[in-house]
């Protein structure tokens, strides 16, 4: 045999190591089990010993740019009334790739001609694939992917209008950012259209 | 449009009569009249040097009457591929000479185009459906061809909005679920064909017989499709003499999602994330063959810096496929878990990157048409930086350490699964098989897309052919996809990393293209053609995978049936790319 | 569920007993086994599962829940969890691989295939939804759903298997409940034992239409 042994023993080296790693590193967070520090230090690159998430007591952060199921973003206006930002203009149905997205549009019952308002939206949630064009492609940012996972469920999932609006301060929360640089470009647009009115 | 090929013999000259020039707008190539195929093909292979076939698939064009089938071929030495085509009458029965007796590799190829398109290939040794069940009522990929739940040939679809009343597709469609049968079909009356009949006609050596007064038996052993270590739901059902394989015939269809078929119908765009489903392992690099094929027909420059984030991206994501691939291997050859769990935990930390990145740690979605959909912020900057050169080159080295001299481990990889490099140019295998029969062929290199060419990186190459190569090679790769990012990483500039707006629709001027790239388990290619309309007319995926595995009776035949699955790992199929 | 809960079945002990015995319902001890047990089925059917593996690594480690434990054979699972697209051509055998499977059983639905088709859900060889052959207990949603989320999902599984009864629960009841499904298999396309009638008529039906319609043209 080649080695007799000493690419065997070599390899339950590399064992032995992370076995004593993982226990010293412990020590190290004692009485910081789940602290946010403790889950940075475990996604960094100085990463070792134990690798565990204790999930649901310790999370993951989730990045800005995660995306799960879409949501709909509403305005909180005076007295709390929910002013939805859809215009129910269709681009995110039409962007769709398996069209999970179905949008009924409110027609004013006395002229018959179009209001900027989805009378009913939905979203199948047992065939939106996450990947986020409909977010990527909202002119107005009236649909955004959500960072909530944990919507594991009993039935399945069809996503009506109630259950999809969500405020604009929660957005803001899960996106700062993103917030940030679309609160500006609308800014700057009503700027633009107002220096054009005057 | 393909690159034209420079090709100093016109095959229209030397073959008058037989040969023409594909003269349509936007297309490229030969076409070849059909009773000549083999004997140009072969002319093709002999005299031209195109050794090895890469991508063979039907299109069924409708309107003209007309099937046609499309073969792309190169040379082992590196350029462009070579496209020819052959063409056929729409009338049933299609019948188009096999290449088979050419080039090996075109076995399962030819085998989906009958199976989907209904073709029959005169002269192919096993012609049988492969990824639908004998038995299905018709040919799924004909464009006259409708499914239960069909609604429109395009999307976006005209019931979704502005009166997008939700209705679920089974209360539309005509038996209430995605089923359809023939008017007048009877359950009760139907009778069952054996649907393993054929397949178990094809094994060799299915007999019995009498050796030193000793009546023996082989023995069918049927593995998957629920098997702990065919890697996801891959069926092989092997012959055994004992515990040689005598004959061994791959299985498969189980997870066949039609991505074809609904790729036809979507937006060009909409493809895109469909695309991370195929091999999920790679959603990075997944996306890249199809934008290429796309770009070229568009004709779109990619901006430097996106360039160099897809530089990136891919080779995080071959080495992460590699870490895998080890992982899994061990725990097959029966270290349990433990090295897969070591390899999971770098793979995690490239996933966290990808997610912080793209949005997602799997399906990606990170392409379009003329770059990448967003810049990589500085703090992921500052992570992939750290991941490249302070981490991931010990972390390698441990993983190394960990296993490569194990004598157990290397007893059981040396000298199995052999393949000559003259059968893996024939079987089309490519990809880090390929590399460790000694053929120094890697796209990167032989037909360089990207910026690949800035970078100096070698291409691994070994010689045994056995697993223990392929495993050291896969090894090497990941140290040099480690040079390659270390140089990205460094001459990175900014800038924008999409070309033009972002736009969900797209216009794709008339014609076809073949996009190639070399994907962490071989070449991945998309054929698509389009008639100048929102949705691709043709989109075929020619996955590494699905083409690889033809080579595995080849490896297989001789070693024990224990060794089945090590050959398998290491032939690294992933069964999403497999079936599509 | 923390021992004090276990042992609180809402019944007042003697004080000269406190400490010295616990009592609990029997639903109460019978769920805790149960729950703190769900072996699941090595199984995995596409993306999903490779999110399901990684759910099993180091980083999320199952084994907290104690479903650590993947049998390869479904004797010996207690949960199977569907991860991933289910083709008609794979329908049969999921569906013998449930029956085989030992009560009490569970199926989780993860992700959007499973659940209800996913994006795929218009292919020509795709089931739309596991819950058309098989009871689904928990649906994941997501595409793939993170680890986390499918630690979630199976907290919401333990979640249900607590508030169940032994005297309620299917499995020890008599009757239609325990039959097996019936195997679906492939004809000209995928045929459902259960709907064979509704085929029947249905064919039976266009092809009466067909009829008309050539009788008109003639």
């Amino acid at each position: 045999m080649y080695g007799y042994g000493k690419g065997i023993l070599k390899g339950l080296g590399v064992t032995l190591k992370r076995f004593v790693e993982s226990y010293l590193e412990d020590l190290n967070w004692i009485g910081k089990k789940y602290s946010a520090e403790k889950t940075a230090f475990h996604s960094s690159k100085n990463q070792r010993g134990t690798f565990t998430i204790e999930y649901p007591e310790q999370k993951l952060p989730t990045p800005e740019e995660f995306r799960f199921v879409p949501f709909l973003v509403y305005d909180e206006g005076e007295s709390g009334k929910k002013e939805i930002r859809c215009t129910s203009c269709g681009i995110c149905a039409k962007a769709c790739p398996p069209q999970c997205i179905w949008i009924v549009r409110t027609t004013d019952p006395s002229t018959g001609r179009p209001v900027p308002q989805p009378a009913e939206f939905y979203i199948d949630a047992d065939i939106c694939m996450n990947c986020g064009f409909c977010a990527e492609y909202c002119p107005f940012d009236a649909i955004k992917m959500d960072h909530d996972y944990e919507i594991a469920s009993y039935g399945r999932n069809l996503l009506n209008k109630e259950r999809l609006m969500k405020s604009a301060s929660y957005y803001a929360s899960i996106r700062p950012l993103n917030n940030a640089r679309e609160v500006e470009a609308r800014r700057a647009k009503e700027a633009a259209k107002a220096a054009k009115a005057g | 449009m393909t690159t034209p090929v420079v090709e100093a013999i016109n095959l229209a000259e030397k073959f008058p009569g037989k040969v023409t020039a594909d003269a349509r707008p936007g297309y490229s190539g030969w076409i070849i009249s059909k009773e000549n195929l083999v004997e140009v093909a072969t002319f093709i292979r002999d005299e031209m040097g195109y050794d090895a076939l890469t991508n063979l698939c039907a299109i069924d064009y409708l309107e003209q009457k007309m099937m046609e089938v499309t073969y792309q071929v190169f040379k082992t030495t590196g350029g462009p591929v070579l496209t020819f085509k052959a063409q056929a009458e729409r009338v049933d029965p299609i019948e188009i000479p096999s290449v088979v007796s050419v080039w090996p590799g075109a076995e399962l190829q030819e085998r989906e185009a009958y199976d989907l398109y209904g073709i029959r290939f005169v002269g192919h040794p096993d012609l049988r459906r492969i990824l639908m069940w004998e038995g299905f009522d018709g040919y799924p990929m004909r464009r006259d061809w409708k499914e239960a739940f069909y609604e429109e040939d395009a999307k976006p679809l005209k019931s979704r909005w502005p009166e997008g009343k939700h209705k679920l597709a089974e209360t539309r469609a005509t038996f209430g679920d995605n089923v359809a049968f023939k008017p007048g079909f009877d359950p009760d009356k139907w009778i069952p064909s054996d649907p393993e009949e054929l397949l178990y006609a094809t094994l060799k050596n299915y007999k019995s017989e009498v050796k030193d007064g000793i009546k023996t038996d082989h023995v069918v052993v049927n593995m998957g499709p629920q098997h702990p270590s065919t890697h996801g739901v891959f069926r092989a059902v092997a012959v055994l003499d004992g515990e040689i394989v005598v004959s061994i015939k791959p299985v498969m269809g189980y997870l066949h999602r039609n991505h074809e078929k609904i790729g036809e119908r979507n937006t060009w765009l909409q493809n895109i994330p469909y695309t991370d489903r195929l091999d999920y392992f790679n959603s990075m690099y997944n996306a890249w063959s199809y934008a290429l094929a796309v770009e070229k027909m568009m004709g779109i420059t990619v901006p430097e810096r996106a360039e160099y984030i897809r530089v990136i991206m891919g080779e995080l994501s071959r080495i992460q496929n590699h870490l895998i691939l080890f992982g899994m291997l061990w725990n097959d050859l029966g270290s349990y878990f433990t090295p897969a769990l070591y390899a999971f935990e770098e793979r995690e930390l490239i996933l966290d990157i990808f997610e912080a990145v793209s949005g997602s740690r799997m399906m990606c979605n990170y392409y379009r048409f003329g770059g990448v959909v967003r810049d990589i912020d500085e703090a992921s900057m500052k992570k992939i930086k750290e991941l490249v050169f302070d981490r991931l080159p010990g972390k390698i080295e441990e993983i190394d350490r960990l296993l490569s001299e194990n004598e157990i481990f290397v007893s059981r990889m040396k000298g199995v699964g052999y393949l000559s490099p003259e059968d893996s140019i024939a079987y089309s295998v490519t990809g880090p098989n390929l590399r460790a029969a000694g053929v120094p062929y890697d796209i990167r290199r032989a037909d360089p897309y990207g910026i690949y060419d800035r970078f100096e990186f070698d291409i691994p190459v070994r010689h045994n052919s056995d697993l223990l190569d392929r495993y050291h090679l896969r090894m090497d790769e990941i140290h040099q996809s480690l040079r390659i990012l270390q140089q990205a990483l460094k001459q990175i500039t900014e800038g924008p990393v999409l070309a033009g707006k972002p736009q969900y629709t797209h216009r794709v001027p008339v014609g076809e293209a073949y996009g190639r790239v070399e994907a962490p388990k071989g070449e991945l290619g998309y054929y698509v053609v389009s008639n100048g309309k929102g949705n691709p007319y043709r989109y075929h995926i020619r996955t590494p995978s699905f083409v690889n595995i033809t080579s595995m009776e080849k490896m297989c035949v001789g070693t024990k049936i224990a060794d089945f699955v090590a050959i398998l790992g290491m032939v690294d199929i992933v069964l999403g790319e497999l079936d599509r | 569920m923390s021992n004090n809960e276990l042992n609180s079945p809402g019944y007042e002990i003697p004080e000269e007993l406190e400490g010295k015995v616990a009592i609990t319902t029997l639903d109460k001890i019978y769920n805790f086994g149960r729950r703190s047990s769900v072996w699941p089925m090595m199984f995995g059917l596409a993306c999903c599962a490779i999110e399901m593996i990684a759910a099993q690594a180091a980083r999320y480690d199952m084994a907290r829940f104690g479903m650590e434990v993947m049998r390869p054979s479904p004797r010996q699972a207690d949960m199977m969890l569907v991860a991933g697209t289910v083709t008609k051509k794979m329908i049969p055998a999921i569906v013998r691989l449930y029956n085989q499977m030992a009560e009490p059983k569970y199926v989780v639905a993860m992700g959007a295939c499973a659940s209800g088709g996913g994006p795929f859900k218009e292919g020509y060889n795709v089931v739309a939804g596991i819950d058309k052959f098989l009871p689904v207990d928990v649906y994941i949603p997501g595409c793939p759903p993170t680890p986390q989320a499918l630690v979630a999902g199976m907290i919401k599984l333990q979640e249900k298997i607590d508030k169940q009864s032994i005297s309620q629960v299917r499995w020890y009841k008599k009757g239609a409940d325990t039959v097996e499904t019936p195997i679906p298999f492939l004809g000209p396309d995928l045929i459902d034992p259960r709907h064979i009638p509704e085929i029947k008529a249905k064919a039976a039906e266009l092809a009466a239409l067909a009829a008309a319609a050539s009788e008109t043209v003639a």
